[in-house]
């Protein structure tokens, strides 16, 4: 082995080979402000909302696939007609997105004009208001599976109704948290551009997120 | 709008208080060493659990001293019951992987150094961060509690298969609120790494200084960011498992319980589940999890012997293609632990293709290591000593990857101890001596201290040696037919290797001891070590241009602006130095004519 090992001194030697390490920087100069890479950050770290978004979908997949395989393990798979108030409840999550876009283009048209106008904030407040009807509908719609007898463990096909629908309202109630954040934010008048984006980006993700499951459901079920 | 650069410090300034300088900070420096204090208890913890299997493995009618007073149930008279036997087996696996080998090489040396190393103040997320740390700790927590009920720990191994893990208490010991307990455990450490990755990658992505291009990122900032992708994928598939499995426990439902099964006489009333269903769910979660115990370390080794060789590697690029690609193909791989789960023999043809290949890429990597390793110049430290370690290591264990990356083979060697050997070198050694050598390396920017040098030496060599002669036999065992996960040897072809068993055993034992020389220096170098400076080891990456350690802002008010890339050494520098900073304005001039 042709290593040569040697104790701490420093060396000045040129090194015996001629590949370069990196990008091969080293053989070019002088170097300007363009050659430099200089480039804007966005310091705000806004490319979080996708990683969260990520892993969300990565977490349903794996619910999804789950949910495929146990249906075909075995030849107990009950369906069931989804309860109405579902589809209400799909309307109302609709309706938030659209509420919530106004607002944040209102916000947004807010700062990049002189006069500070209307702030839009009627539009965040029913946002937040068809969020909690979304939470209180889906609470309906479990109460009345129950009042049919169809429970967590009472089939298999229950089971990934309640895990889905359970798991998309406990990620819609982080949204809301979130929501609620920026109202308290906008109510001091240090809300963030890049906090708004954030927040009606994953609001819209778990409008999308929901029409897929219902549909999964209603596939399935 | 503004969007300043000081993001993480613009609402408060450096914290005042005890509680927020060092219990709840948002500071990514502090949560980098809690997470490594957190690897360095769990690893001791761990260790202790191998030398209790150890002993009960090469002695199996051994009293114990102390364990019958630590637990009366598992070791009355001090002799581990088989039950616990596997309990204790269960916790070393899961506390190892989860709390030492993604924790430290990931969490804590990525916390502390991501953001320094692309010129950042701090993660975009401090409190997200803090939060991470605090969910981790809470997790090890609950994990640790399953000792102190009555029944104990689960005892299905780290990979809890299911039914075993989905019965309940009627499986055995530790089978009902210990396997809870561990599966809440993990969901909840899920929980922690997921929010973890949504620092990570923005920090990455977004936060870079001026000038940090990608093909300037150091290599470990290369490899935390693959393994923090890795991470939050893998972790977002372990924790539905895991939810769904607690379902199974405590709300009666059947995801992986199957009809008719009968355990202890008894009819269990749960139907129609799919075993398999767990472990196709696990294995997701599990292969790219052991490269997230890896890639770290890959970008940690690279970094250490590039400073050490006073060159780069051969080629930057190819590295980080590498590692990229064996994050990529890990997702393709998982089935490779399930060759003789009774899946369809084809999947596991299919499975078996992209296993070989990823040895590809992890074959490059070690040839471009020893590539330009010849005729360098290597300074012989602890860290370089670690380093070269790693990669004796990750060959030896890379190496038995191969034998059993083909089904007709491992219809042989599963759940012997050829695979026992197969992962404790890579995972146990190989990524182990990453962060060893991490840890040397970067203690004195982490401490402001050097760390004792001839300690570390010695640290090295004994248990290089120690490693070998404790894993070495492992693969004999495997081939001679030696049975995984059994408590006792009585068999006609197991009994006679016990010799091979207690040599291990012994050889365990005293590497164990000879971590003490390492905690030894550890607390002395952090106390009364040798003041460190800037940059001890003349390295060029940002880390190495702040302060030892760095101030609260990690550049003391300066914005770095990087103008090189991350490996300028070995040429001649104004100041008469072998290397440039990254961060110097200083330009490289051309080389002359080179002589072969």
């Amino acid at each position: 082995m042709g290593i040569i090992v040697e104790d701490a001194v420093k060396t000045a030697h040129r090194p015996e080979f001629g590949r370069s390490g990196g990008n091969g920087s080293r053989h070019i100069i002088p170097r300007d402000a363009r050659s430099l890479g200089l480039r804007e950050s966005h310091p705000s770290g806004s490319s979080a909302i996708w990683v969260g978004i990520a892993a969300i979908i990565m977490m349903f997949a794996a619910l999804t696939s789950a949910l495929v395989v146990r249906q075909g393990a075995s030849m107990d798979w009950h369906h069931f007609d989804l309860p109405n108030i579902l589809y209400f409840n799909t309307a109302v999550l609709l309706a938030s997105s659209i509420t919530l876009e106004m607002f944040a283009r209102r916000f947004r048209q807010r700062w990049s004009s002189p006069v500070l106008g209307d702030s839009g904030s009627p539009w965040l407040y029913a946002t937040l208001v068809l969020g909690a009807m979304f939470v209180a509908g889906q609470y309906l719609a479990w109460h009345q599976l129950n009042s049919e007898g169809l429970y967590m463990a009472s089939n298999p096909s229950h089971s990934f109704f309640y895990v889905l629908t359970g798991g998309h309202v406990l990620h819609l109630l982080g949204g809301l948290i979130a929501l609620v954040y920026v109202t308290a934010k906008l109510k001091r008048f240090t809300l963030r551009q890049s906090t708004l984006s954030m927040a009606t980006k994953y609001w819209h993700f778990m409008d999308l997120l929901w029409l897929y499951l219902l549909g999964l459901l209603w596939l399935k079920m | 709008m503004h969007d300043t650069h000081a993001h993480a410090t613009e609402h408060h300034g450096p914290p005042r208080t005890f509680i927020r300088k060092y219990i709840f900070s948002t500071d990514h420096k502090v949560i980098g060493k809690q997470y490594l204090g957190l690897g360095l208890f769990a690893v001791f913890v761990g260790m202790g659990l191998s030398w209790l299997m150890r002993l009960h493995l090469g002695w199996g009618n051994l009293a114990i001293p102390g364990m019958a007073w630590l637990s009366p149930n598992g070791a009355p008279g001090g002799v581990l019951t088989p039950e616990y036997y596997l309990q204790l087996m269960t916790m070393h696996g899961t506390i190892m992987v989860f709390f030492v080998l993604t924790v430290a090489p990931f969490a804590a040396f990525g916390n502390f150094f991501l953001p320094i190393q692309v010129g950042a103040e701090d993660m975009p997320f401090p409190h997200i961060n803090m939060m991470s740390f605090w969910v981790a700790f809470v997790a090890f927590c609950i994990l640790f509690s399953s000792f102190f009920f009555s029944d104990g720990p689960a005892l299905s191994g780290w990979t809890a298969y299911a039914p075993l893990s989905t019965v309940g208490a009627i499986a055995g010991p530790g089978q009902g609120l210990g396997q809870v307990l561990w599966l809440s455990s993990i969901a909840v450490f899920c929980v922690s790494q997921l929010l973890g990755g949504l620092n990570f990658i923005p920090t990455t992505l977004d936060l870079r200084a001026k000038g940090m291009t990608f093909s300037r990122m150091p290599l470990t900032v290369w490899a935390w960011f693959i393994t923090s992708t890795m991470a939050l994928t893998a972790f977002a598939v372990l924790m539905p498992a895991c939810i769904l499995a607690i379902l199974d426990h405590v709300a009666g439902t059947s995801f992986f319980v199957p009809s008719n099964l009968v355990v202890s006489g008894q009819l269990i009333p749960h139907s129609g589940g799919s075993t398999l269903l767990w472990q196709h769910l696990f294995w997701f979660f599990g292969h790219p999890e052991v490269y997230i115990a890896i890639v770290p370390s890959m970008g940690i080794v690279s970094q250490i012997l590039i400073t050490f060789m006073r060159r780069p590697l051969l080629s930057y690029k190819v590295v980080i293609g590498c590692m990229v690609s064996i994050g990529f193909l890990s997702y393709m791989v998982y089935g490779h632990h399930m060759f003789v789960s009774g899946m369809n023999p084809v999947s596991s043809i299919i499975f078996s293709f992209p296993t070989l290949i990823i040895t590809i890429p992890a074959t490059i990597l070690v040839l471009i290591w020893l590539g330009s390793l010849y005729k360098s110049r290597l300074r012989i430290t602890t860290p370089s000593l670690f380093a070269l370690g790693f990669i004796s290591m990750f060959i030896t264990g890379g190496v038995t990857g191969f034998f059993l990356a083909q089904p007709p083979i491992d219809i042989m060697l599963h759940a012997t101890y050829f695979v026992v050997g197969h992962f404790h070198f890579v995972m146990a050694l190989a990524a182990i001596f990453g962060i060893l050598g991490g840890t040397y390396f970067w203690f004195p920017k982490m401490f402001g201290r050097m760390m004792d040098e001839r300690l570390g030496k010695l640290h090295f060599w004994l248990t290089f040696v120690g490693a070998y002669c404790i894993f070495m036999p492992f693969h004999y065992l495997g081939l001679a037919g030696n049975v995984r996960r059994y408590q006792a040897f009585v068999d006609d072809y197991t009994v006679h290797l016990l010799p091979i068993h207690r040599f291990s055993t012994v050889a365990a034992l005293f590497t164990g001891a000879v971590q003490l020389i390492f905690l030894y220096n550890l607390i002395h170098s952090r106390f009364w070590g040798e003041k460190a400076t800037d940059n001890p080891w003349e390295s060029t990456t940002l880390e190495w241009s702040t302060s030892s350690p760095p101030p609260y802002d990690n550049f003391g008010g300066r914005h770095p602006i990087v103008y090189h890339d991350p490996y300028q050494l070995g040429i001649q520098s104004v100041s008469g130095a072998d290397y440039i900073m990254q961060d110097s304005p200083e330009e490289v001039r051309p080389e002359p004519t080179e002589t072969h």
